[in-house]
């Protein structure tokens, strides 16, 4: 055999010309991916803030609602739409935790039955259902089967669909970080398993699931197609979920897209970004607190 | 003792310890149904044979130290039942779900004049129903998968930025900034995108008609920017973070081996990537694509806000500059005016279809991530 | 209240896997048995089928029994949780409960189990069981404080106050030094001298020299061959057993002739 060997140094040549300039164009392109998901955010922002912050600091944005006010006034606020949204997700909030961490418990300490793994695939499907599915749903049993009036209480029923996986999923994970040593220890002291479950294991996942619950808000309050199908939308301050229209950010939101093309009047549009704003201002804040809070936990595991 | 003996001694060994480890640390299976109350005792009969038991009288008048039952064990069959009456709870939901649509689609389905699949019709106020989802399914299915198309190969990059290129102190706050395009309520999507972002589009729409324009998929047909092409730009933004989240998550648990072995073979970044990095983590990005999709199909305000509706008797056109109406923008369009269940039973057929397509890339999706979890 | 343990044809199964066969022995109370034997040899899984810890693996489960002073823990009509607050376990690795202080560290089993006490009541007992520990004097000012905040030496000590707050008859540990650094390991070990006044305790341990210092009584435990399950090999006085063995493997497993 007199094959020859090929040289390389170290520094040299070995990784060619062509592999050394894909690597960098792999580089280039994937940092690039980073920026034009920045593109978006950062233009959206801007121009909420931009054409929201102004109605922000009008007199009475946060105490009054739109009550007698149309298209061509200025004026009103958003706190009915306030109201009505915090009401309908705070209902949709206490009906939603109990279930849901009964549910992340049983996956997680009871789980591995049949039951458990159909569970397990059902909390999947329910985290894609389309939240309009969700809201047609609660529309066919409660007011075309019960003949129901379209009122909030129905929002929050809806809302529960879309809740109630993202706090599973969530109080999930936060058990399964929960060290089994723990659970040994407390059976150990001859502690019964649900007293270990109740006193011990979710104690010590209480943070994680508080952000669990926070992300299940950030993501109900942005909902809209529910709103538009189970109670409308009114620019009085109604408080009553079991009957009316009642006012919400979204809706209030959506209830000004009508007259965006008016060249006379600009008023609710300035309304409608407004309204933007401070519902970004709520889902993102909720979001911030929600992942601090999460990060807070990690440092005290 | 022969080769074979000690081979032997030595697997048996191995697998004692393993069941040692088993026992000893923390199992996997440990928070499986095993019920620490004791299910699964068989008691032998050498242990009935024994005298102690005969002197220990199982009929419990309270002898000895562990006489005490009952109390305890009904608050740990309380607990499980309640527990699993959650679980039974969402299942049955999900059925329920299935059910009412069902129930509330068959009448109108039964009574409408024509084809509920081929039909393009959609004429529900007057006396006699007509109404088909074919339109509606182009543009879901169009403007759904054209925003994955767009988003998979963003959220791929992104997520190999976070986890291999990105320094540490940066990958954080980048991770932390594709969240925040998820905790934007879509309504707002909506509004930005039919009033400052679809209007952008012109030029770009433009240039393609001029140089694909022969391709039906590219023939610019309106003016008006409510385009399907806007629409699935703004979904595709949307579900970006859904995707990159899991393609993240996968190709962070790419194994250590995989990696070090491209580099031993002397791979430039890149050449690892390609070698161990993204062909481990194909099932998960695919799944999440698929997860994604479902997201988009089902996605209702943003797009109903953007879409602008042809006028009902327009002719078909498959392209992306045309406008159109999916299947939760219909419903969504149509919210203010469920007055008679005949009507109503008509969008509800819409949705019913719109759960079915979901249900089942959403189911597919899982299969996909469940099967991949059995392996690794 | 100490009491005698004895096993009786034990034979411990992981689903159908048969891990440890046919045990049989008898331990006195008030006296320190320790188990030794290779890893994977099921000395752990024996350690646990006494307070029906091994129980709460999926598809655990026995044949045999465990007496305590006569009486059978695997009685129909016994409850796992009352055997275990008869018979406290220490574990490998110190686990005080992360949300709790100090305090409530160490009355969490008596307040799990039996919801109201008198806080005059727990006050003492935080105070015996911690002194029993020998960690008293060490914690006495930050009994508020966060008990995943000390050393693993005193976790350790604190985890033990913990199973003996309930006062339990026998206390079992499973490897209790095995991590943590050899002064806390004396400081266990010297623990482990002045509990057996009062508790009968059975310890799992890979350190002979460890065995020989702590116990009176020893098991030798190994596979019974190729492929088979785990088996008590000999029990017997400690002092025998490290110098004068029965059975040629306990020999030459002391004298590290393997394992």
């Amino acid at each position: 055999m007199t094959a020859v060997v090929p040289t390389t140094t170290l520094a040299g040549s070995s990784k060619g010309g062509v592999r050394a300039f894909k690597n960098s164009l792999a580089t280039v392109l994937v940092t690039a991916a980073f920026g034009i998901a920045l593109i978006p955010l950062v233009w959206l922002l801007w121009t909420v803030v931009s054409k929201g912050l102004k109605t922000l600091t009008q007199s009475g944005w946060w105490t009054s609602s739109q009550r007698n006010i149309t298209f061509r006034k200025p004026g009103g606020g958003v706190w009915h739409a306030i109201l009505g949204t915090a009401e309908q997700v705070l209902l949709c909030t206490l009906i939603s935790v109990p279930i849901a961490l009964l549910v992340g418990i049983y996956l997680i300490e009871y789980g591995g039955g049949r039951l458990a793994k159909l569970t397990s695939f059902m909390v999947d499907i329910l985290t894609g259902i389309p939240s309009i599915v969700a809201a047609l749903f609660i529309y066919a049993v409660f007011i075309t089967t019960f003949h129901g009036q379209r009122a909030g209480i129905y929002v929050s029923l809806a809302l529960v669909m879309l809740m109630v996986p993202v706090i599973v999923r969530t109080t999930e994970e936060m058990l399964k970080l929960v060290p089994n040593e723990l659970r040994e220890a407390s059976y150990a002291l001859g502690v019964p398993k649900w007293k270990t479950i109740v006193k011990i294991v979710v104690p010590t996942a209480f943070s994680g699931i508080v952000t669990g619950i926070m992300l299940g808000i950030a993501r109900v309050a942005g909902e809209t197609a529910p709103l538009l199908i189970l109670v409308g939308y009114s620019p009085d301050t109604n408080s009553n979920l079991l009957s009316g229209f009642q006012g919400s950010l979204p809706g209030m939101i959506y209830a000004q897209v009508p007259q965006l093309g008016n060249t006379r009047f600009h008023y609710a549009a300035d309304r409608m970004w407004g309204t933007a704003l401070t519902l970004i201002i709520i889902v993102m804040g909720l979001n911030l607190v929600a992942r601090l809070v999460a990060r807070r936990s990690k440092v005290s595991n | 003792m022969t080769d074979q003996e000690s081979r032997d001694r030595e697997r048996a060994r191995a697998m004692a310890e393993r069941e040692a480890t088993h026992a000893s640390d923390t199992p996997d299976d440990y928070r499986g149904n095993a019920d620490p109350n004791g299910v699964g005792v068989i008691p032998s009969s050498s242990a009935l044979a024994t005298p102690a038991l005969a002197d220990a009288p199982v009929s419990g008048s309270g002898v000895g130290a562990f006489g005490a039952r009952g109390k305890v064990r009904i608050g740990d069959k309380v607990f499980r039942y309640l527990t699993a009456g959650a679980g039974m709870f969402v299942c049955i939901l999900i059925t329920l779900v299935a059910v009412f649509l069902l129930a509330k689609a068959i009448p109108s389905i039964a009574n409408d004049k024509v084809n509920f699949f081929t039909s393009r019709a959609w004429q529900v106020s007057g006396s006699t129903l007509e109404f088909g989802i074919v339109d509606l399914l182009w543009t879901t299915v169009l403007s759904s998968v054209f925003a994955m198309l767009l988003a998979v190969p963003v959220a791929i990059g992104i997520a190999l930025f976070i986890t291999q290129y990105a320094p540490r102190q940066l990958a954080r706050p980048v991770a932390f900034v594709v969240d925040l395009l998820a905790a934007i309520p879509s309504i707002v999507y909506g509004v930005f995108g039919i009033t400052v972002f679809a209007p952008k589009l012109h030029g770009i729409i433009d240039f393609l008609n001029r140089y694909l324009g022969w391709i039906p998929l590219f023939k610019k047909q309106i003016s008006d920017p409510g385009t399907v092409f806007a629409g699935g730009i703004i979904l595709a933004i949307m579900i970006l973070p859904i995707i990159t989240a899991i393609a993240r998550e996968v190709y962070e648990r790419t194994p250590r081996e995989n990696v070090e072995a491209a580099w031993a073979l002397g791979a430039t970044k890149w050449e690892m990537v390609r070698l161990s990095v993204l062909p481990y983590g194909k099932p998960g990005v695919i799944s999440g694509a698929m997860l994604g999709l479902g997201r988009a199909l089902g996605e209702t305000i943003a797009i109903t806000l953007i879409l602008v509706a042809p006028p009902s008797g327009a002719p078909f056109s498959p392209s992306l500059f045309y406008g159109g109406e999916t299947f939760a923008s219909k419903i969504a369009n149509a919210a203010a005016e469920f007055n008679n269940p005949t009507q109503t039973g008509a969008y509800i057929a819409a949705g019913l279809v719109l759960f079915v397509l979901t249900f089942a890339v959403n189911a597919a999706a899982r299969i996909v991530v469940n099967r991949r979890r059995e392996f690794s | 209240m100490a009491k005698r343990i004895e096993a009786k044809n034990l034979n411990i199964y992981y689903s159908k896997f048969l891990a440890v066969s046919e045990v049989n022995f008898t331990i006195a109370p008030r006296s320190v048995t320790a188990f030794i034997g290779p890893s994977g040899c099921g000395k752990s899984t024996v350690l646990r089928t006494i307070n029906r810890m091994h129980e709460v693996i999926a598809g655990a489960h026995v044949q045999g029994d465990v007496l305590l002073d006569g009486e059978s823990i695997y009685g129909s009509a016994v409850d796992p949780v009352d055997v275990r607050r008869t018979i406290g376990m220490v574990f490998q690795r110190p686990n005080p409960f992360p949300t709790m202080s100090i305090y409530d560290n160490v009355v969490a089993g008596l307040k799990l189990q039996s919801g109201r006490i008198k806080k005059a009541e727990l006050d003492d007992t935080v105070e015996k069981s911690l002194r029993g520990a020998n960690l008293w004097e060490e914690v006495k000012d930050r009994l508020g404080k966060p008990g995943a905040g000390l050393s693993g030496g005193q976790q350790q000590r604190l985890c033990i106050a913990r199973a003996i707050a309930v006062e339990p008859q026998v206390l079992l540990m499973d490897e209790p030094c095995s991590a943590l650094d050899p002064i806390s390991t004396l400081a266990i070990e010297d623990l482990i001298q002045s509990l057996k006044e009062k508790y009968t305790i059975v310890i799992v341990t890979h350190n002979m020299q460890q065995a020989a210092r702590v116990s009176e009584r020893t098991a030798f435990f190994n596979l019974a061959g190729v492929g088979r399950p785990g088996q008590l090999v000999e029990i017997d006085d400690t002092q025998k057993i490290f110098s004068n063995p029965s059975e040629q493997r306990t020999e030459d497993y002391i004298s590290g002739r393997f394992g």
